[in-house]
């Protein structure tokens, strides 16, 4: 792997990035008929794309009547997401890894990270509620951005292992604006690492709209780091699962990275702590309203004859399932017991961070939860 | 390779280099990375070599950005290598700050234990070189102040070699600060050195009358001292805290306890500097052990000033010799 860097001297003269993926395109960001039969996405995959969308708004909106109940600290929800989530997680393979931002919760259930477990953290029990390994699925990354030089950094060691593996990450319009994800980008153009960059461009950072955050397209930003960019419909499930697939086949041929730029739009608030309604108004998001993730996929599903009454009503009742069960798994988890903050600070942790746990202990009220509980 | 000891003597920066050797020949996990580390061999030539040795897949050049080396290493202790990445001055690592102690500090708590960071920083540090602006910082209490990292610092070529080596092949994060005014300091080196435990200090020089507490480039200021007290019918005990976080406060107390006078000395401010640490804990646990106030020794409120300055402004044997007077009155 002596090609980890390029020995050639005058990178800077390269020519343009070929950019395979943006002939499959319309100009709006949807997958051309060429591209739907190239990409070869079966009616199985639509409606699994479908189903899981349908689970994710009702888990996302299940995480708001929860934080509206006082069961959690904070939500941020995710509606308008989910073809961008769920079309990205589900076209990567089982053995490639993402790197989420912390508001891919239809990523994580996607990877079949346990929902409830997950709610945990927003909960305030733990600040992880999974391992990545099991599903390879990196922890929700709270400073904006930082989370995509990781998933370089992991992308460029599955390159030195000679691994088959490629790698996704994701992160919003407002991260574009650090310097750790201009840093990444960079970094990933000089390895050619296997990685795909998803931004789930939702139009607003907090109370910020996209006008105030991104000069020029952010797709463009790809071709100064030396590798293609896409914009593509982040409404349009298929079109985020085909084009991300490839961009990861394309990564795992050591062709290099991708930027896909998904545009959507955040038709909820950032977080529950947020309000909305001092910075924009219920028109701004009405043409994203009507252009729904779901009602799309399913246009699509009645366009190739695959759509079925009985399969809507099947999703629709396993949401309301996975919904229940996971207000019931949020609500019997029971708080780690306080001395456990201090078990993890170190795989091999010094005597004196145990001599302070033990002092800690040993100062608990008499009523505070025992060890071992 | 060899069970036969070698015995050399080599400066500091030679002896890292043998740690980084070593570290790449015995462990096939092992990556070093940062800026000008390859051909060039590192501004201060501490990978001198390695690259031609162990080839571009193992130690390899990197673009200009601190935060993403840090972060690089992080995902690449996710897949299970061992990374060494190396920040080429003190003041730049400040843009790695928020990867160190957000991410790489937190990773291992925020995973539930599943990904150890496995990985080691490496910051040359200190002043005393005569350089321009921003290349003779102190940024020790940056990291000691942040859970999850461990910081050491070496003082002599041998603890170099040792302490890297431990570094490297501990789960945990560890920031690794080079006193770059000692990488030409020589001593005889024989390999190969035992295993050393990561957190331990070390007394460098025994002594009855006083403690100098140092670490890294004050190590020889205060054996300088000690040594010109001893001409003077005064005895001091040297203690090397190789380890900043965690502090082995089972050595230092040993020693304060015998000789009831503590100096700590140190090239960071003394504002919230390591001294304060020590002599608050000290103040607190030793009352009635010590016959005199704690003094500490180090930099004032300022930016590090201009290399005309610095000697004024360095920790000197004077000084400590001075401090050793006061904590002497009574």
């Amino acid at each position: 792997m002596a090609d980890v860097i390029s020995t050639s001297p005058m990178r800077s003269d390269a020519s343009p990035p070929h950019n395979p993926i943006a002939e499959l395109l319309t100009p709006e960001g949807t997958l051309t008929a060429e591209g739907e039969r190239l990409a070869g996405v079966s009616d199985e995959t639509l409606r699994e794309l479908y189903r899981l969308m349908v689970v994710m708004r009702r888990l996302d909106q299940e995480g708001l009547n929860l934080q509206r109940q006082g069961e959690l600290g904070l939500w941020g929800p995710t509606l308008g997401h989910e073809a961008a989530q769920v079309g990205g997680a589900l076209a990567m393979r089982a053995t490639d890894w993402i790197f989420p931002y912390y508001r891919d919760f239809g990523m994580a259930i996607v990877r079949g990270v346990d929902p409830g477990k997950l709610l945990t953290i927003f909960r305030g029990l733990r600040h992880g509620a999974w391992d990545p390994h099991e599903y390879r699925f990196a922890p929700f990354i709270i400073p904006v951005g930082t989370q995509v030089p990781h998933a370089v950094g992991y992308a460029l060691g599955c390159k030195l292992d000679g691994d088959d593996t490629a790698v996704l990450t994701c992160f919003g319009e407002g991260a574009t604006s650090t310097g750790d994800w201009h840093e990444a980008m960079n970094f990933a153009g000089v390895f050619k690492a296997p990685v795909v960059f998803l931004c789930q461009n939702n139009q607003w950072a907090i109370s910020v709209p996209m006008s105030e955050q991104v000069a020029g397209r952010i797709v463009d930003r790809a071709a100064g780091y030396g590798f293609p960019g896409v914009r593509v419909d982040g409404a349009d499930a298929l079109t985020v699962y085909a084009v991300v697939q490839m961009a990861a086949d394309h990564a795992r041929r050591g062709e290099g990275p991708y930027l896909i730029e998904a545009l959507s739009y955040r038709l909820g608030p950032h977080t529950t702590s947020d309000d909305p309604t001092r910075y924009r108004t219920e028109e701004d998001g009405a043409a994203w309203r009507a252009h729904d993730p779901i009602a799309r996929a399913e246009e699509r599903l009645r366009q190739r004859g695959a759509w079925d009454d009985a399969f809507a009503s099947a999703c629709q009742r396993e949401a309301d399932e996975r919904a229940a069960s996971m207000r019931a798994t949020l609500i019997a988890a029971t708080p780690d017991h306080p001395a456990s903050v201090f078990d993890l600070v170190y795989a091999n942790p010094p005597q004196t961070l145990l001599r302070e746990r033990d002092a800690f202990v040993a100062d608990l009220a008499p009523d505070a939860p025992q060890e071992g509980h | 390779m060899s069970s036969a000891t070698e015995t050399a003597t080599v400066t500091m920066g030679k002896a890292l280099n043998l740690a980084l050797h070593d570290s790449l020949r015995d462990d096939p996990r092992a990556l070093i990375f940062g800026e000008d580390v390859g051909k060039l061999g590192g501004v201060f030539r501490v990978t001198d070599g390695l690259s031609e040795e162990f080839g571009a897949a193992r130690v390899f050049n990197t673009p200009l950005a601190e935060a993403t080396i840090a972060a690089t290493a992080l995902g690449l202790a996710i897949k299970g290598f061992h990374p060494v990445a190396e920040m080429q001055f003190d003041a730049f690592s400040y843009p790695s700050f928020q990867q160190v102690t957000s991410n790489l500090a937190k990773y291992h708590t925020r995973t539930g234990g599943a990904c150890p960071m496995s990985l080691v920083i490496r910051i040359p540090y200190g002043g005393n070189i005569g350089a321009i602006e921003q290349h003779s910082e102190s940024p020790e209490t940056y990291y000691v102040h942040t859970a999850g990292l461990k910081v050491v610092t070496p003082s002599n070529p041998l603890d170099a070699y040792a302490l890297l080596r431990a570094a490297i092949a501990d789960p945990d994060p560890v920031i690794f600060l080079e006193p770059k005014a000692r990488y030409w300091m020589r001593q005889e080196l024989a390999l190969p050195v035992a295993p050393q435990s990561l957190d331990h200090a070390s007394v460098a020089r025994a002594g009855t009358d006083a403690t100098v507490i140092a670490y890294g480039p004050t190590v020889a200021v205060a054996l300088a001292a000690a040594e010109t007290a001893a001409s003077e019918g005064v005895s001091l005990e040297v203690v090397d805290l190789r380890s900043l976080s965690p502090i082995d406060w089972d050595t230092l107390y040993a020693s304060a306890r015998k000789t009831k006078r503590v100096v700590v000395v140190h090239e960071a401010p003394i504002f919230m500097g390591l001294g304060a640490e020590i002599a608050a804990r000290m103040m607190h646990d030793l009352f009635d052990a010590l016959v005199a106030p704690v003094e500490r020794i180090g930099a004032p409120t300022t930016p590090y000033p201009p290399s005309r300055h610095e000697k004024l402004f360095l920790p000197d044997a004077d000084r400590i010799l001075e401090a050793v007077d006061r904590t002497r009155e009574y």
